[in-house]
């Protein structure tokens, strides 16, 4: 092994030292180099000569730890073999270059830092809530803007984000309200057997899928699926500098890639609810005929009496606020996002939580405002 | 073991000056032709630049060699290893052994500078971290790059910083065959100039062997050996005053254009 990497032998003679290099000092051997090396340094050995004529190989690190030991232990190089001098040289110029000691930053645990780490996080929040705040009122002037100059709008991009949030996501939609109305069926129908009032089920069904679980379930993977795409995809468009483009093209980047999203989803997310209430009840009916025997004609007549004309609306109307609020969260993220790869991914895990957070806070809201108007 | 397997790499005509061999090269994009039959030897220690109009299919050539892309036909050469019949750890020794610079310098977006030219060295070798810092300073100042670029992250450089950012991370393994894409477009004439002059030190300093694709009709006079021009799909090899006398019309206006001349004046004889 000694052969094939790099080492330096030891002479002494009278009063100086004399290290003869020999073998490859390339990158492989620079571990162990650098160790050898710096405890030689250490050492302080006094007058010492370093011979290079028994190298074979040499690269650019190599020729970085001879020059760095020459000058800690203000040694001289001699006997260079013609091939290296010109990288010696080269190495030497790009050494004096840099600074002699690099910065080494030391990272410790305090609680002082902590705290500061803590505060910072608090102030971030603040300034993304007022950014977004910003953000609003910014759609709300374009929107304004749309209402008094109609030949703005983009029909063909507001018709392909229709097709690709709205349409597309009938199937996952579809089939999560389904499974959630079988589950709902199924297990309000073990809790009420308990006091032999089965029937019920269909009210409980009814109720929790229009009021709540039909919405929640459409905006919580309508923000999954749409917002985190609306992110990625402005994102992707920043770190490539076409949104740049567009500003100095005099294009309004709200006006060219929000609007059309926003819009088209305050007009699929409210479809897509009314379709998963409806699945979300043909689930539970299922579940209700099959373990309950409880026939179609019969459920609808209990469907019936347990609904009144609000139940169905009050579900619905929180649906255009959900869009709203994922679009403009899934929109912002994307038009934050940095020059880097990192910074995309960073800002679509972002935006999904906050979109479903806020979602998730609008609607305790809802539920607050409709007691207190007793529907 | 070895030893038989050298005996037949010369019985099959192999040759150890050789560090790129392309034979009958055919390269398709979605059922277009790109390169049709090319032929390709690059020597060691030589500078072998890559002209051609835009579109000609330089960079195309350049992926096709280091196997970012496939060939339609023909067989590609490098270090005298077959490309197409290594495994992926064969594949990944030889990737050691060269380093690439693309057009945009492709760094790592979400690393700084210096953890982009640390990747390949932690990949490859086992180094204490303050090695790997003193060797990306290192690296960092014989591209040019001032040592505080070193904890910049990518998009805050600008272009042409990006592109000796990404030759350092090229040049961290030290390797015996660089592949450059169009290392001096993008750079101020002085830095260009620069440039071309650290790829020659480097060249004769570290034996380096240089395939490098360019439009910039100085490097081709200044550090280019020899020169391959794309032209009808297929490749032209010679050094510079060989091609100035070829009839061929883009080959006349490209080397006697008002640019050529201006690059070739008192140059070339």
């Amino acid at each position: 092994m000694a052969e094939s990497g790099a080492f330096f032998e030891r002479h002494e003679a009278s009063g100086s030292v004399m290290l003869a290099a020999r073998g490859n000092w390339q990158v492989e051997s620079a571990a162990a180099l650098d160790r050898e090396l710096t405890d030689l340094a250490k050492s302080r050995p006094g007058q010492i000569r370093i011979d290079l004529g028994g190298i074979d190989s040499l690269d650019t690190v190599g020729a970085f730890l001879l020059l760095r030991t020459a000058r800690s232990i203000d040694a001289s190089l001699e006997n260079v073999p013609d091939g290296f001098a010109t990288l010696l040289e080269h190495v030497e110029k790009a050494v004096e270059a840099r600074p002699h000691h690099p910065r080494r930053r030391h990272r410790h645990f305090h609680v002082g830092e902590w705290l500061d780490h803590l505060g910072e996080q608090v102030f971030r929040i603040l300034a993304n809530a007022t950014e977004l705040l910003a953000f609003f009122g910014r759609i709300l002037v374009t929107a304004g803007r749309l209402v008094v100059h109609p030949s703005h709008a983009r029909p063909v991009a507001l018709l392909s984000q229709l097709q690709r949030n709205g349409w597309a996501a009938l199937p996952i939609v579809g089939m999560l309200a389904f499974l959630i109305g079988v589950v709902i069926a199924y297990q309000g129908a073990d809790q009420l057997a308990q006091f032999g009032a089965q029937i019920f089920t269909v009210n409980l069904l009814a109720v929790s899928v229009l009021r709540e679980l039909g919405c929640l379930i459409t905006a919580i993977i309508v923000a999954g699926r749409s917002g985190s795409a609306f992110t990625a995809e402005i994102g992707a468009m920043r770190v490539n500098e076409e949104v740049d483009a567009m500003q100095v093209l005099g294009l309004d980047p709200v006006e060219v890639l929000v609007m059309p999203r926003l819009i088209g989803l305050l007009i699929s997310l409210p479809l897509l609810t009314f379709f998963a209430d409806f699945v979300g009840i043909a689930g539970g009916g299922l579940m209700c005929w099959l373990a309950l025997d409880i026939t179609p004609p019969v459920f609808l007549d209990q469907l019936h009496g347990a609904l009144n004309p609000l139940t169905f609306w009050l579900g619905v109307i929180k649906a255009p606020f959900f869009a709203f609020v994922i679009a403009m969260v899934g929109c912002h993220g994307g038009l934050e996002v940095e020059r880097s790869a990192e910074s995309v991914g960073h800002h679509t895990t972002a935006s999904v939580v906050r979109s479903i957070f806020l979602i998730l806070v609008l609607d305790a809201g809802f539920s607050i405002l409709f007691a207190k108007l007793h529907v | 073991m070895s030893d038989a397997r050298q005996a037949n790499g010369h019985a099959d005509g192999h040759d150890d000056a050789l560090l790129v061999r392309v034979r009958g090269l055919v390269t398709k994009i979605g059922g277009r032709t790109i390169h049709d039959g090319i032929d390709l030897d690059l020597r060691r220690g030589e500078v072998l630049g890559v002209v051609g109009g835009s579109g000609a299919g330089k960079s195309v050539l350049l992926r096709t060699i280091v196997g970012l892309m496939t060939p339609a036909a023909g067989t590609i050469e490098v270090f005298g290893e077959q490309m197409a019949r290594l495994n992926d750890r064969e594949r990944h020794k030889l990737e050691a052994r060269w380093g690439v610079l693309f057009q945009d310098g492709a760094l790592f977006s979400s690393l700084t500078v210096a953890e982009n030219i640390d990747v390949p060295l932690k990949e490859q070798f086992d180094l204490p971290h303050h090695l790997l810092v003193e060797i990306a300073q290192l690296k960092l100042s014989l591209v040019g790059l001032a040592p505080e670029t070193a904890s910049l992250h990518p998009s805050e450089l600008s272009g042409g910083m990006r592109k000796r950012a990404g030759l350092a991370r090229a040049l961290a393994l030290d390797p015996a065959l660089l592949f450059l894409d169009e290392p001096t477009a993008g750079l101020d004439p002085i830095s260009a100039g620069d440039f071309d002059h650290l790829i020659g030190d480097l060249k004769s300093s570290l034996g380096l062997t240089v395939f490098m694709v360019t439009h910039d009709l100085d490097a081709l006079v200044a550090i280019c050996d020899r020169i391959a021009v794309l032209i009808d799909k297929r490749l032209k090899i010679g050094t510079i005053e060989e091609l100035m006398r070829d009839p061929h019309p883009w080959l006349q206006s490209y080397f006697h254009g008002p640019r050529g001349r201006a690059a070739l004046d008192g140059k070339v004889a």
